[in-house]
């Protein structure tokens, strides 16, 4: 064994850390107990800890080449957020169809309506009840999915889009309470928790085989082919021309005017002292820091919202130069008639009261944002948009 | 010469001029009427001076390959952040795709992870709990493969007929490197893997936390924790600094940015894993865990991307074919709409789980052309017509197709996706 794996199996430290290995993490929940059996009887029992140590120090010390090292108990549980059907992994706590209902309006229904119902491209949460057989299927949590487990996991682990977990496993249960009544699978005073959780079954449960095309396919398809007078006529039936869905291919006049010349810019390591910056003044003094703090905080609006060099249109209009800037002015956006009734230009005071509160604002907006709670993140945010000029 | 600085939509155009110019038949040994000046005149390049060493510290191709770029196809998704786009698989040749083009598929973007924040963690039904950095991951013995890498989806837009016209948009969604890597099965038994191991749960360390079940026997089998592909690290947009390589498997199963091996005794049933790459059949049942990309083939070149610019006389026809079972052992192809077939030539011999480059050299006579590549696996597996799988699947399936493809090449040279019966 080699000497690095003895080194840390002999020292105080390292046997601390292996004791992991016969622990589990208790809060979350585990069909079999025997883990946090374990670790109590390993608390309250000194030769059972003991004993516990001794093993975990031999178990390292069989493996093969010895690199890495353990994972501690704390690393484990930041990381091993996975749900499985069974309910395991999942941690206590409980959420309410009307809490769930704020917190899927406020972080959701951007993208996915107030409803459930999905908004552009995005994702239906709701709907297509009993429509997998039909000629274009609804696939949702309702109507598809056939684990609960599979929603509850992805919106702790993966939602919301750019801003994934900042979710409180309450707001979670909250969210998927309020999943399942826009699909009408339960009442409005429904509270999902860890302990009913494994009760709701999907309509969708056994709407599922394991890949059979060793039998329905292959056993047909392993077969010599026919290479002469395979088929009396050929006709084309279909043309992918006349549905003209294909992206246009040309390459942009720049593109091919780019001089092969122009040296490599090697990026400076240290940017050049404020005293030999261009004169030339920025329309507006930027507070850096703020910028910087507001840039995170325009994680959950970019989504929606593109901002820099090319930034085209997505759900919402693309923000060069926002600050400032006529309202309802991106070219080829479709903005709500109250929006361009709203009128005039982006002030710094007419964005930071849109950001707060954006319905409040604008009765009638698009924009399904609850609006940022935090004055300093209205701030900051406009902050960073005025570092992208026209 | 300058048309091909254009791109594609221009050349076409111009193409159709030029073979115009040449005149049916007059393609071969035609004599030329006036010396040509790139001949009698000394060119500027013959006589000053190109760039010295050091120009480019890392090369990107000459600026008259910009038309061979990886394209999306934006009303397919909601955002570019939680996209795809197509490697130009009509303007490549041999096996090998370069990383610049290879397609991307992000689910929260594509994440700048360093080698010095890099960690991967083994945890689950093992005896011992692991934390690897990056350097770590370097000192386990390596192993070097080429293979393939296919999206569930390729293909997929082609279920209900003809789409998407261009090679690069109907099969664009796969690409082929040389991988360097550790075996998972050397990581595994590092970490040893407790008998009620079944499956082993992969991670990636991106937002969408993008993880996928895979049973233990494929987990010992060949799948690879790479760090290099052809011969350089990963790609940002392809993991960097480490990816999983699941051969011949769907794509959605190579977790980019690997952060998590967790061993199981159970599919965690992720949301990849249920909601999305599962094949709806036609009476509304779906298949999971269909995880083999089956054989399947298609013409490259001519195609409507890559139209035949020469008029009548020697053309190659050529194109790929691959198998998540193993090796591909024949390809046949069709100018006449599957009526008859010749079998075309491969390029090498072909590598397992990779893809394969196939050749038929005709003397194309200028008529109007069915182009079709029918590929046979090891197994005896031919790929299918898209009305056999229709058959068996319905039209909802999505994922997973891998019919036979056509096009249909007009007499002037320009190529069209279409169906045939």
């Amino acid at each position: 064994m080699s000497k690095s794996l003895k080194l840390y199996a002999g020292s105080a430290v390292g046997t601390v850390l292996m004791l992991t290995v016969a622990l589990n993490f208790a809060d979350r929940l585990i069909p079999d107990h025997a883990e946090s059996y374990d670790r109590m009887a390993a608390d309250s029992d000194p030769d059972f800890a003991l004993i516990a140590r001794a093993q975990a120090a031999a178990a390292y010390a069989d493996a093969p080449f010895g690199l890495g090292r353990p994972a501690l108990e704390e690393e484990i549980a930041a990381w091993d957020l996975d749900v499985s059907p069974d309910g395991t992994g999942l941690p206590v706590g409980s959420g309410d169809v009307f809490t769930g209902e704020e917190v899927f309006i406020e972080n959701c229904a951007v993208c996915h309506g107030d409803f459930a119902e999905g908004r552009g491209n995005w994702p239906k949460l709701a709907g297509g009840e009993d429509s997998l057989a039909d000629e274009d299927p609804l696939k949702t949590i309702g109507s598809y999915w056939p684990h609960l487990s599979t929603a509850w996991d992805y919106v702790n682990r993966s939602m919301p889009f750019g801003n994934a977990q900042s979710l409180t496993p309450d707001e979670v249960y909250g969210i998927v309470a309020y999943i399942l009544y826009s699909n009408y699978l339960v009442e409005d005073d429904f509270v999902l928790s860890h302990e009913n959780f494994t009760e709701i079954v999907l309509p969708n449960a056994d709407g599922f085989i394991i890949d059979d095309r060793e039998e329905s396919e292959y056993a047909i398809w392993r077969a010599e082919p026919c290479m002469e007078n395979c088929k009396d006529t050929v006709e084309i039936t279909k043309r992918a021309t006349v549905l003209d869905v294909t992206p246009d291919e040309e390459v942009t006049e720049e593109a091919l005017a780019a001089p092969e010349e122009e040296p490599v810019q090697v990026a400076a390591a240290d940017p050049a002292p404020a005293e030999e910056a261009p004169a030339a003044a920025p329309a507006m003094a930027i507070d850096q820091a703020l910028a910087d703090k507001g840039e995170k905080v325009f994680k959950k609006c970019k989504a929606c919202h593109k901002v820099g060099d090319g930034a085209k249109n997505g759900s919402g209009p693309q923000l060069n130069g926002i600050v400032g800037r006529a309202v309802a002015a991106a070219d080829g956006f479709k903005y709500s008639g109250a929006m361009v009734d709203y009128g005039g230009e982006w002030t710094p005071e007419r964005l930071a009261a849109f950001i707060a509160k954006p319905k409040a604002e604008i009765k009638g907006t698009k924009m399904s944002f609850a609006g940022l709670k935090k004055e300093g993140d209205v701030a900051a945010v406009i902050e960073y948009l005025k570092t992208f000029g026209q | 010469m300058t048309s091909s600085f254009k791109g594609p939509k221009a050349s076409r155009r111009q193409f159709l001029a030029g073979a115009a110019a040449i005149g049916a038949g007059a393609a071969t040994g035609a004599r030329a009427e006036t010396p040509d000046p790139l001949i009698t005149e000394v060119q500027e390049w013959a006589q000053g001076l190109g760039d010295g060493v050091d120009a480019t510290p890392y090369g990107m191709p000459i600026r008259f390959e910009t038309d061979v770029v990886r394209r999306n196809v934006p009303w397919l998704t909601a955002d570019p952040i939680s996209s795809i786009n197509f490697t130009p698989i009509h303007a490549l040749d041999g096996t090998i795709t370069p990383q610049g083009c290879a397609f991307e598929r992000h689910h929260s973007g594509a994440i700048e992870l360093s080698k010095d924040d890099y960690r991967l963690m083994i945890n689950g039904l093992v005896d011992r709990p692991l934390v690897f950095t990056y350097a770590d991951l370097e000192r386990f013995p390596r192993e070097q493969h080429v293979y393939f890498c296919e999206c569930a989806a390729n293909t997929g837009m082609e279920w209900a007929g003809a789409q998407l016209n261009g090679a690069q948009f109907t099969h664009g969604m796969i690409h082929n490197m040389e991988y360097t890597g550790v075996p998972l099965r050397t990581l595994l038994n590092e970490a040893g893997i407790q008998t009620e191991g079944k499956w082993v749960y992969v991670e990636g360390a991106d937002a969408s936390s993008n993880g996928r079940s895979i049973p233990m026997d494929k987990a010992l089998d060949d799948v690879l924790v790479a760090f290099k592909a052809n011969g350089e690290a990963l790609r940002k947009e392809h993991g960097y600094p480490v990816r999983l390589v699941v051969p011949g498997w769907e794509g959605n199963m190579w977790v980019k940015w690997l952060r998590r091996i967790e061993v199981t005794t159970q599919a965690v049933e992720s949301r990849e894993e249920t909601s999305k790459y599962t094949d709806t059949l036609a009476d509304g049942t779906s298949r999971k865990w269909t995880w083999v990309m089956d054989a399947k083939s298609v013409v490259t070149s001519p195609s409507p991307q890559s139209p035949i610019k020469h008029g009548p006389g020697p053309l190659v026809i050529t194109g790929l074919a691959w198998s998540g079972h193993g090796k591909i052992k024949r390809v046949d192809v069709s100018t006449d709409g599957g009526k008859t077939w010749q079998q075309a030539r491969l390029a090498s011999e072909a590598g397992d789980k990779a893809l394969s480059r196939f050749y038929l050299d005709i003397n194309w006579d200028g008529s109007e052309m069915l182009l079709q590549s029918r590929a046979m696996d090891e197994t005896g597996y031919v790929q299918p017509t898209k009305a056999q799988l229709r058959e068996v699947r319905g039209l909802n399936s999505v994922y997973h197709n891998n019919c036979i493809q056509t096009w249909h090449v007009k007499s002037n040279g320009e190529a069209e996706n279409v169906e045939v019966s």
